[in-house]
């Protein structure tokens, strides 16, 4: 083919590109959009239609005809109820713990700490998202187990490890979304002006008055946002409770066992759309705390 | 074995066609009350070339190639045989079996009787051609024919071996040591907070066998024929017993684990797990309590969709070879399914497990999918079905 003719294509396409800025926002957006309505919002519409469908309760073949069955079982079900609110209170506390423990540290890191110590600890806090998940969920069975690492520490206290539990669940979950929760303070706090802690301080106040009345409220919208991480992946989690919570289930191991065990997807697609629902709700009121700009 | 539960069952089988006293007009399936009809699939009719590979979906050891024990290994001299290479894939309870095969990924599986119908309802295995499987003339007569193996007469697999669900315990944390399934089930345990169950729904026929021996007024004649009541009588029991629990395990290394650090002490297990736990030095025995237990009685079944059926056959005949069933057979700790294979096993092996003995065959309680229509005959009553028992076992769980 002869190049002139290449070149000259080439220039009609980008000429016809630049009339039309239409047409180029188009073509740029489109695989993202595809992405995010196809494979999010389309398995989402996927699920959400799923959990309308039933199965047959011999052979678990999935049955395409309308029915409520699954949503009526779910709430009417007192198990369910309980499973829902062992898993939302789960969820709030691991954000409490990480929240209480973020603080401090990213306050040290964003306004106490010298430059190089502050990209040492950045580096610190993120250092234990290398490693992978099911290693340090392990870890903690180990440790939390009888005649662990835990119950040797608590030993000379009178204490014992608190066995595999809720309270074992919090621990580990805490443990694994901290980064999640101090990352986002951190950028938060860093943002917040010297001169404001200044200021407080030459009218007056004390330090605990500074961190009541300036820093906290300027810092409640990165605080939101890390919960919004810790929240959502406490939703989730299976794992973690399968491996150090003895007895427990979460949603997430209901949804699990009727995806692996029982083989009844509607089911399963009908509870996994509470964290859903919930998720949603919690994003709505956090949107008026200005708390998604912080992302 | 019990001919009213054969009898129920061959109803069930035969409720679409003919209807055993229920009737069905319009002559289709019925797909919610639990009976099923079976979908007509071909057999084999002669063997062919060994494809050169063939995927194994099994219980953990009932395929070893002695990657976990080099001493323990029949799957290597398969493949040195017929040159099929085989790759294994193990499944902890019978619903993750059912599941994973419905993947079609695999050529073979080994299922237990509360997944072998579910699997032939559903179309996914096919009837196998016993003629075509050398060593199936060996096997034990009362393994051949039974209603959680055939439909109608036609054998859908080759019998693999049986046993029986045990109680665990270590020897060095209960004292003394316990004879029955009441040391589980029984409030006020000194081991509360250190029990052990198997994590399916299937678990509730322990707590029916319990209440068999237990409470006879509840008149449970059958662990895996309930009406409601009797099915909440056996949620009683194991509410009872979920709060003295500390884990539920179906993958048995977590169980083995819970016993070696000691966070469990006591619970059902297999004789496979007692072994991996005894050699790493973890002080453990188990036993068949007195009042019997529910058990398995496995069968090797192929893939209606799978591609390398002729490895696959060759798999079947391999298994149940007296030097492979011997093998399998010693190291999950289970009786063959045939004779020859006790001349192979360590002294002694087959008289443990009572291999051929048919009278204490029947005291196994074989794990079976609960259907509508009662296994134990009774017909005045609706019998509850697997999707119930999946449902009570979440409540279980809280």
């Amino acid at each position: 083919m002869d190049p002139g003719v290449d070149r000259g294509q080439g220039l009609t396409l980008s000429a016809t590109l630049h009339r039309h800025p239409g047409l180029r926002l188009g073509l740029l957006l489109t695989p993202p959009m595809l992405w995010l309505g196809v494979a999010y919002l389309g398995a989402l519409g996927a699920l959400f239609i799923t959990s309308l469908w039933g199965q047959d309760s011999f052979t678990g073949e999935v049955q395409r005809v309308w029915t409520l069955d699954n949503f009526r079982d779910l709430f009417q079900l007192e198990v369910y109820r309980t499973i829902t609110m062992r898993t939302l209170g789960t969820a709030a506390l691991v954000t409490i713990v990480d929240a209480v423990v973020a603080f401090p540290i990213a306050l040290y890191m964003a306004k106490v700490a010298s430059p190089r110590v502050q990209r040492l600890l950045v580096i610190a806090v993120l250092m234990p998202l290398w490693a992978s998940y099911l290693v340090k969920a392990f870890a903690w069975r180990g440790m939390l187990s009888e005649r662990g690492l835990v119950s040797w520490l608590a030993a000379p206290f009178g204490l014992d490890t608190p066995g595999y539990g809720l309270t074992a669940t919090i621990i580990t979950l805490a443990y694994l979304w901290l980064p999640f929760m101090i990352i986002p303070i951190y950028a938060g706090l860093e943002r917040l002006p010297d001169s404001l802690l200044e200021a407080s301080s030459d009218l007056g106040a004390r330090s605990g008055h500074t961190m009541r009345r300036v820093v906290l409220p300027m810092a409640f919208p990165a605080l939101v946002a890390g919960s919004i991480f810790t929240f959502s992946l406490s939703m989730g989690d299976y794992i973690a409770v399968r491996i150090v919570g003895g007895t427990n289930q979460m949603l997430g191991n209901v949804v699990y066992d009727n995806v692996g065990a029982a083989n009844n997807l509607p089911f399963a697609a009908a509870v996994a759309t509470i964290p859903v629902v919930i998720m949603l709700v919690y994003l709505a009121a956090v949107r008026r705390t200005g708390a998604l700009d912080n992302l | 074995m019990r001919k009213t539960q054969l009898f129920a069952t061959a109803c069930a089988l035969a409720l679409v066609a003919a209807g055993c006293g229920t009737s069905d007009d319009n002559g289709t399936t019925s797909k919610t009350g639990g009976t099923f009809e079976v979908p007509d699939l071909p057999m084999l009719d002669s063997l062919g070339e060994n494809e050169g590979k063939v995927s194994i979906l099994a219980w953990p050891g009932y395929a070893e190639d002695g990657s976990a024990d080099p001493a323990y290994d029949w799957v290597t001299p398969f493949e040195k045989a017929t040159g099929c290479q085989a790759s294994i894939k193990t499944f902890g309870t019978s619903d993750e079996a059912v599941t994973l095969f419905k993947t079609g990924d695999y050529d073979v599986v080994s299922a237990s009787g509360d997944a072998s119908l579910r699997l032939i309802a559903s179309g996914d295995v096919e009837p196998v051609n016993t003629d075509l499987v050398d060593n199936y003339a060996d096997i034990y007569p009362f393994l051949k024919d039974r209603d959680w193996n055939s439909v109608d007469g036609q054998m859908y697999g080759v019998p693999h071996g049986y046993g029986a669900n045990l109680l665990m315990w270590r020897t060095d944390e209960v004292q003394p040591a316990p004879t029955s399934w009441s040391s589980v089930f029984e409030a006020g345990s000194p081991y509360a907070g250190k029990i052990t169950a198997y994590d399916s729904p299937i678990y509730i026929a322990d707590a029916a066998l319990y209440l068999m021996n237990t409470q006879p007024d509840l008149a449970i004649e059958h662990p895996y024929s309930l009406d409601e009541e009797q099915l909440q009588a056996a949620i009683d029991v194991l509410k009872v017993q979920k709060e003295m629990v500390s884990e539920y395990w179906s993958d048995y290394l977590k169980e083995v684990q819970a016993f070696t650090t000691g966070d469990s002490v006591i619970g059902t297990t297999w004789q496979v797990i007692a072994n991996v736990a005894e050699g790493e030095n973890v002080p453990v025995e188990a036993i068949l309590p007195d009042e019997g237990s529910t058990g398995w009685s496995d069968t090797w079944m192929v893939g209606a969709t799978s591609e390398n059926k002729n490895c696959a056959y060759a798999w079947m005949n391999h298994i149940v070879s007296p030097e492979a069933n011997a093998a399998v057979a010693e190291y999950f700790g289970e009786s063959p399914a045939n004779p020859k294979a006790c001349d192979l096993t360590s002294k002694g092996h087959c008289e443990t497990f009572h291999a051929g003995d048919e009278a204490y065959a029947d005291k196994i309680w074989y794990w079976t999918t609960p259907i509508e229509q009662c296994l134990d005959g009774r017909t005045d009553v609706k019998c509850t079905d697997y999707s119930r028992w999946t449902q009570a076992w979440t409540e279980v769980k809280g």
